[in-house]
């Protein structure tokens, strides 16, 4: 045995140093490679982490507002005590910072100095005086929100050494700002303004809640329509259907909308919906059909593979026992497809709250102050709510961008861990 | 009766009709035993009883809905004195709207005529009628419904099989919206942009080099003809998804590899996560943030290193949407590298080959036809993505390769035709239809053969 090995030796070594001669750059290419490929993890899982960041350091100083505290004298000559509603308050309100600097004359000066606080001060304290009928008369203390360009500055997000032209608040606004700050005169509180209400031309008014409200009835138009009609869809495709040519046209259409455009069914919402049954523009109702036309795919497909885990041996049992088809299905397949079905509802709808592009199409990015009250209302949703802000150019639309995309995040964020949470629930019982 | 409350009646004599159809079938049975001597469970005699009762009635009832007030109009307008009977088309349907404006209680602009207060009148009574007919014909066809089945309720009565029958008509019915919609998208897009090719012949939308739908209010104006030449609009899109897909098949591709091959099981099972957050995030998130930080960190980018670059060139958006696609890039790559039989790599390894000399000779070529169906499936979605391209791409369709400039999208000009008030007899607004149909038509090309590639592979292995 030795001696052959032995006389096949030279040609052996030659193979053996070709290939150890290459071994070297193997290796390098070996590992090269697997940089390559850790390399390409890490940039994406940076990707996102360089969206999060951007997205909450932009964000954060949204949830705070800045508050201005004037004392207001409730002056008996302005406010009509029979007619509160005609009190011209915002009168009230630049008497209040008149008084603070009482050297401003000229008409410039005095509006660069009313313009620190918010539009929104006079209906507060017309609120207030509504509710403290007493107090008129006397002086008040009230803190009301600061004008946007103040709450940018108190931020620090308006560089004082531009030069005054370039910045949207001129130098004696700075050092009235300034001696307001010393004298304790403005402090940040939490900012409910940004949840309780609905959008607004001035950033210090605008709010999310609106949008929320329009977000909330057009899913729950979504879950009632695709829910069902999707699980149906489902059932019947997965238990009922025979084999032949109708079933497969649906689905291969199923498989296809799955990946049609989603803009595409904005089109269809505005021809057919709006256009052909005359439904009205901006409404949660159509918005919700839209979506469900957009969603059922998702649905019906995950669905499909909650029957298909269902075991065989169940059917068999029931069958066996003489249970109808429908009876089978029923009372023994679904309710253990169900939480499979749900994971996959749950994540359609995570789907729809995020779409935005066709909901534009039929409308839904009109400017709405109101907050809507039902189906038929005109409404936005929060991803064109935040489409539309972008859109602003003030600073202070930037920061209420980011913070609405911080809650729509957290909003699927909740969803997502429902569904995951729904799957591992479930997975443990069984 | 509202409609409302006529619904509500309606729900009552269905429940009713359940209980009368329930108790009659343990009436039925009670000389011969109880309900053993029933074909059916008794539950199904009464829902049985119920379908009658309600679906019948709901069917007339949508459908009066649906045609009461052109019916009702078309009596009024036969009404209407002469001179306003036979105006032209586009005035009597002012004259319409301002009757339903009076019957609506709407303010009306200008004095509301004798002629018009008496047709809204008339439409009043109408409505009236019809709601009382109405009223009576659905009360009066779910009680007869109801005595029917009631009298029809025996033993033998296989009630189940009939009910089993509606619940799988229900589910067929389900089950064929996926197709109507299709048949709807197709449908009302065609429609809509055959009525724009008749405006503009569908050669200079497929080759025009030019792309400004602008029209002009009057005919004398300058630059009022508008052109309507989807080339550069195509080209912009393809620029764009080209970028995208530079990101994101590289990338995705190399992450999966990564993830399925090399990684251990703590790394996968953190990043595998990770990574279907960044699918999770709703694309308006993405057009932020390629508007917000991308385009100006590469404008800066560009201003350093000593050459313009638009401030929404196409790279922010594609290098944005490659972003975004690499999830669905890995994650469709996983999948199938994780399908190549194991023995495959046992076979490489054992002869002498390193991991990457297995992956690149041996794993990616069997999993290739996968990967392809996987990245014609991203391309689709490149070219049908909306809010990054509306948001971080420009308007002007510029016909150019160049990546530091502004392009524009099919998607994007969708969104700015049809976007605020829409008059449907300009080419303009019907312009975006024929891009909508074009998009379709791609993405649909691309879909099928995908599906038909990855379905191809699939069989090959399983």
């Amino acid at each position: 045995m030795n001696n052959l090995n032995e006389a096949s030796v030279p040609g052996r070594d030659k193979t053996k140093d070709i290939v150890k001669k290459g071994l070297n750059k193997r290796y390098r290419k070996e590992r090269r490679f697997r940089v390559f490929g850790c390399a390409a993890v890490i940039i994406s899982l940076g990707f996102l982490f360089v969206l999060f960041i951007s997205i909450i350091s932009n964000g954060y100083t949204a949830f705070q507002q800045t508050m201005v505290r004037l004392d207001v004298y409730l002056d008996t000559d302005v406010i009509d005590k029979d007619d509160l509603a005609g009190t011209n308050y915002a009168k009230l309100i630049h008497d209040a910072l008149l008084s603070v600097y009482p050297d401003v004359i000229n008409y410039n000066d005095k509006r660069s100095l009313y313009e620190l606080v918010s539009t929104s001060a006079a209906y507060r304290l017309r609120d207030f005086v509504a509710k403290n009928r007493h107090e008129i008369g006397t002086t008040i203390q009230m803190w009301v929100p600061a004008d946007d360009d103040v709450d940018m500055l108190i931020k620090g997000h308006i560089d004082r050494d531009t030069p005054q032209s370039q910045r949207r608040i001129n130098d004696r606004q700075l050092a009235w700002v300034d001696h307001l700050v010393s004298q304790g005169q403005i402090k940040k509180v939490f900012n409910m303004t940004f949840f309780t209400a609905g959008d607004s031309r001035e950033p210090e008014l605008a709010g999310i809640w609106g949008a929320v409200c329009g977000s909330f009835y057009t899913l729950i138009v979504t879950l009632v329509l695709s829910f069902p009609i999707g699980g149906a869809a489902a059932v019947y495709l997965e238990e009922f259907a025979p084999k032949n040519r109708w079933t497969d046209i649906i689905e291969v259409n199923i498989n296809n909308l799955a990946a049609v455009p989603s803009i595409v069914y904005g089109l269809l919402g505005l021809a057919v919906f709006l256009n052909f049954f005359g439904l009205p523009r901006s409404v949660p109702l159509v918005g919700g059909l839209v979506l469900t036309l957009m969603t059922l795919p998702t649905i019906i497909i995950a669905g499909r593979s909650a029957l298909k885990a269902v075991s065989p041996s169940i059917r068999e049992a029931g069958l066996s026992i003489g249970a109808s088809k429908v009876q089978l299905v029923v009372h023994h397949v679904l309710p253990q497809a169900l939480p499979g079905m749900l994971t996959g509802t749950i994540i359609g709808m995570a789907q729809a709250l995020g779409e935005t592009a066709p909901l534009l199409m039929i409308g839904m990015v009109a400017f709405i102050v109101d907050i809507p009250a039902g189906f038929t209302d005109p409404s936005t949703v929060l991803p064109v709510q935040i489409y539309l802000w972008a859109d602003s150019p003030e600073r202070a639309f930037l920061e209420k961008t980011s913070a609405a995309i911080m809650v729509l995040l957290v909003f699927l964020m909740i969803m997502n861990a429902a569904a995951v949470f729904l799957r591992k629930f479930f997975e443990k019982r069984q | 009766m509202a409609p409302f409350h006529l619904l509500l009646t309606l729900c009552v004599l269905t429940i009713t009709g359940f209980f009368i159809g329930r108790s009659k079938s343990f009436a039925v049975c009670s000389a011969q035993g109880g309900p053993r001597a029933l074909h059916s469970r008794p539950i199904y005699y009464g829902t049985l009883t119920a379908i009658w009762c309600a679906v019948p009635a709901l069917i007339v009832f949508s459908f009066w809905h649906f045609f009461q007030s052109t019916i009702i109009m078309d009596l009024v307008i036969a009404d209407l004195p002469d001179q306003i009977r036979f105006l032209p088309e586009d005035r009597l349907n002012l004259v319409v709207n301002d009757i339903k404006n009076v019957v609506a209680g709407n303010i009306v602009a200008g004095n509301i005529s004798p002629a018009i207060q008496a047709a809204a009148d008339h439409y009043k009574n109408f409505e009236k009628t019809a709601q009382v007919a109405l009223s009576v014909i659905i009360t009066a066809m779910a009680i007869i419904a109801i005595a029917g089945v009631y009298l029809k309720i025996t033993p033998t009565l296989r009630a189940r099989n009939y009910v089993e029958k509606v619940i799988e008509g229900l589910l067929i019915a389900c089950a064929s919206l996926a197709v109507f919609t299709t048949i709807g998208i197709v449908a009302s897009v065609f429609y809509e942009a055959i009525r724009f090719f008749k405006i503009v012949p569908v050669y200079k939308f497929l080759f025009g080099l030019q792309w400004s739908p602008q029209m002009a209010i009057h005919a004398e104006q300058i630059g009022s003809s508008g052109a309507f030449g989807a080339i550069p609009v195509i080209l912009g899109t393809m620029l764009i998804a080209g970028i995208a897909m530079c990101v994101a098949v590289p990338v995705g591709l190399m992450a999966a590899i990564y993830l399925a091959e090399y990684a251990n099981k703590t790394f996968r099972n953190i990043a595998k996560p990770l990574l279907e957050i960044l699918a999770g995030i709703p694309t308006v998130v993405y057009g932020f943030f390629a508007a917000l930080v991308v385009a100006p960190a590469i404008r800066d980018a560009g201003d350093i290193l000593g050459f313009s670059v638009s401030s929404e060139s196409a790279l922010a958006a594609g290098v944005v949407m490659g972003i975004m696609i690499i999830p669905f890039v890995s994650s469709l790559s996983d999948d199938v590298i994780n399908a190549v039989p194991q023995s495959l790599r046992d076979g490489a390894l054992s002869l002498g080959s390193t991991r990457s000399e297995t992956i690149i000779n041996v794993v990616l070529p069997a999993a290739l036809p996968g990967i392809v169906g996987g990245v014609l499936l991203a391309v689709s979605r490149a070219i049908g993505e909306t809010m990054i391209v509306v948001m971080a791409a420009g308007l002007s369709a510029n016909l150019t390769a160049n990546p530091f400039q502004a392009v524009t999208t099919v998607t994007v000009q969708i969104v700015t035709l049809l976007v605020g008030d829409q008059e449907f007899d300009s080419a303009k607004t019907l312009a975006a239809f024929a891009l909508g149909l074009l998009l379709f038509v791609i993405t649909l090309a691309l879909n099928v053969v995908a599906l038909i590639v990855v379905r191809k592979y699939r069989e090959h292995y399983e």
